[in-house]
């Protein structure tokens, strides 16, 4: 009787394997740290992950896990997804650096596409991510015309360069319009945990903050915003249901058009390992609608600041610019080098708080 | 730039709250001998289940009954599973937690986004002005009492009553119980409902209270935070709730301490409850006396009349 089923067992099996060899789909796995449902950033990439499934149709299989934890863990979670079948893993945040390094090693033939991350060690692994500072500089442009109390809250989440990228950019740009502006930095050391962002929130707002920012992935800190009454900016998605307000704008992170061209080039076998680091003008970074909250004389400054941006025109970090020390950083019309952006791990003039190491 | 006040403590209680009441209801199953380990799962249940009632009729009151069912419905599944088939608490648990987060997400897919209607304060406004006691004593709503309420009632409970002795001797030896005739499973599946409804109810609490809004996966490891706290409290209740406040009091001190500018090492404040937590398991495996003494004997432990 056990070697009948061991035989039907394998029977199966083998029929399944032949059944998979038949159509054989490209599989394309996605690392999300969050739940999709988070309706920020984790949404915005499985948005990207059903474009590519709306753009090849049966030549594509995709599969995700969601909630995956940053480090060590996430190996396990990149591998199972590998033996599942996965030709191509995107590993969507940045705390997947070294895990998605290892397995890329441990598989010369899967392809690797990391998000925000910036090391490549095996020629399978590639990175990419969204010049979202440039969001962040229109953003603080809108926040510096529109606080009173002059003290713009921040829910940062870790102290990462890419964090720190988008704090210096918003408080630039908000210093440029306001020059009685200041920042509250909170940080909450972790990507999605909805109570948390809103005791990070409701404990800026008791310290004066009437906007509040976030680079968090929930919409936690809005709801928080909305009981003050006091303006927002949605985060990684619109998150326009909370809109017009407290969500007055957004950044939107758009990755579709950059999954469904590497999944082609892969399926192509044109695939390369690349660095990829977009912004406003190739349209990964958007601005959600700006509502009415909003005075129509910003509105036009901002739209105007993010055009500039858009054509190239101008750099979110053009000089003369400082460190938070004083020293010297960007001399007049001197225009920050991508190298030290991707590593920026110092507040630029003007911040009051500490980075905590 | 006060460092401590008022508003800090109030802050404190009302954000220590769903772990509290998670962790007293844990608490409860332990002592009887189960150890659940599904409270996170439980919990979001219940957020999930009292957002949608409380969304749908409008009323917070009913959000947080149909909290405590949900939690306690599914902790129906672990209690037939560990009690009636005998199964492996540990694994069951985390497969409960597991099914908690995927149904939750589930049953939540279309309430995103909305905001349910606000749970009142108990007390008016002007008692709620009084410096200092105003917003500490006065300044919440009912489940804030309810879940000091519920603790002191658990301890009197267990410590004092008939009932409490069963619950005890249960988790302690369960062949005894059984020798003397008492109906262990019986006792021990009504703890679990019990241990559910207080995780489903801290988990409202979270939906319609705290955030307040549903997102997939709002728990984000609070369960795990109760369950640390069962142990940091050695099974004491009214341990659990110095243990709450102490472990909200560090996560409230440390965003405002931040918000003020104070340079705190805040990675190592965010991973002080488990610290604290581990410090107090080597301690209690280390001490053979009394703190030792408090782990119910049988916990874990499966039950079967027949051996």
């Amino acid at each position: 009787m056990k070697k009948l089923t061991t035989l039907l067992a394998a029977g199966l099996i083998a029929a399944g394997a032949a059944a998979q060899a038949q159509d054989d789909p490209f599989t394309v796995g996605f690392i999300y740290v969050g739940p999709i449902g988070d309706l920020g950033w984790s949404y915005e990439h499985d948005q990207g992950r059903l474009a590519v499934e709306e753009a090849y149709g049966d030549q594509v299989r995709t599969i995700y896990q969601e909630n995956v934890p940053e480090g060590a863990d996430a190996e396990r979670a990149i591998t199972n997804m590998i033996l599942d079948g996965a030709d191509m893993v995107f590993t969507t945040s940045f705390g997947y650096m070294e895990a998605t390094n290892a397995v890329a090693a441990q598989f010369p033939d899967v392809l690797f596409e990391h998000a925000t991350g910036y090391l490549r060690e095996t020629p399978n692994v590639s990175t990419y991510s969204a010049r979202f500072y440039e969001g962040r500089a229109v953003i603080g442009h809108i926040a510096g015309h529109m606080t009173e109390s002059n003290i713009v809250g921040y829910i940062g989440s870790y102290p990462i360069p890419e964090v720190i990228r988008g704090i210096n950019s918003a408080f630039i740009h908000a210093r440029q319009v306001n020059p009685d502006v200041e920042f509250r930095v909170v940080w909450a050391y972790t990507w999605f945990d909805p109570a948390a962002e809103a005791d990070a929130a409701r404990a800026l707002i008791a310290e004066g903050a009437d906007v509040i920012m976030q680079h968090t992935d929930s919409t936690a800190p809005q709801t928080a915003a909305q009981e003050a009454g006091i303006i927002s900016f949605g985060q990684a998605s619109d998150m326009i249901q909370f809109a017009p307000t407290p969500r007055v704008a957004s950044i939107v992170d758009n990755w579709a058009p950059y999954y469904v061209r590497r999944v082609g080039e892969a399926m192509e076998g044109t695939w390369e390992s690349t660095d990829t680091w977009e912004g406003i003008g190739p349209g990964m970074v958007e601005i959600g609608e700006m509502t009415d909250a909003i005075p129509e004389e910003v509105r036009a400054s901002a739209t105007e600041l993010m055009e500039s941006i858009a054509s190239g025109e101008y750099h979110p970090f053009t000089g003369p610019l400082n460190r938070q020390d004083g020293s010297a950083w960007l001399a007049e019309g001197e225009v920050a080098d991508d190298g030290t952006l991707a590593g920026m791990d110092f507040y630029v003039e003007g911040l009051t708080g500490d980075i905590p190491n | 730039m006060n460092i401590i006040d008022a508003a800090l403590i109030a802050t404190l209680i009302g954000a220590s709250t769903p772990i509290l009441l998670a962790a007293i209801g844990e608490l409860v199953v332990e002592k009887s001998g189960v150890l659940n380990l599904g409270v996170e799962g439980m919990m979001i249940v219940g957020a999930i289940a009292g957002f949608i009632a409380c969304v749908t009729t409008g009323s917070p009151a009913l959000g947080f009954v149909m909290g405590a069912v949900g939690g306690a419905a599914l902790s129906v599944i672990f209690a037939v599973l560990t009690q009636y088939f005998l199964s492996n608490q540990v694994a069951t648990g985390l497969a409960l937690t597991l099914f908690g987060l995927g149904i939750s997400s589930l049953m939540g897919e279309s309430y995103t986004g909305i905001n349910p209607p606000i749970t009142p304060k108990l007390f008016p406004e002007a008692m709620r002005d009084i410096p200092w006691a105003g917003p500490i004593l006065f300044g919440h709503d009912l489940v804030v009492y309810l879940s000091v309420a519920l603790v002191a009632a658990v301890a009197y409970t267990l410590a004092r009553t008939r009932l409490g002795l069963i619950i005890r001797a249960v988790g302690e030896s369960h062949d005894a119980a059984h020798a003397l005739g008492y109906k262990v499973v019986r006792i021990r599946f009504l703890c679990i409902l019990f241990g559910g409804a207080c995780a489903g109810v801290g988990g409202a609490y979270l939906s319609l209270v705290r955030v307040p809004s549903w997102t997939e996966g709002m728990t984000a490891g609070a369960g795990w935070i109760a369950l640390a706290l069962v142990v940091f409290a050695s099974w004491k209740p009214w341990r659990a709730l110095l243990g709450a406040y102490l472990f909200g009091g560090i996560a409230a001190l440390q965003l405002r301490l931040q918000a003020q500018e104070v340079a705190v090492p805040v990675a190592l404040l965010d991973a002080s409850p488990y610290l604290v937590t581990i410090i107090v398991l080597v301690i209690i495996s280390s001490d053979r006396g009394r703190a030792a003494l408090n782990a119910p004997a049988a916990l874990g432990k499966v039950f079967h009349a027949s051996s």
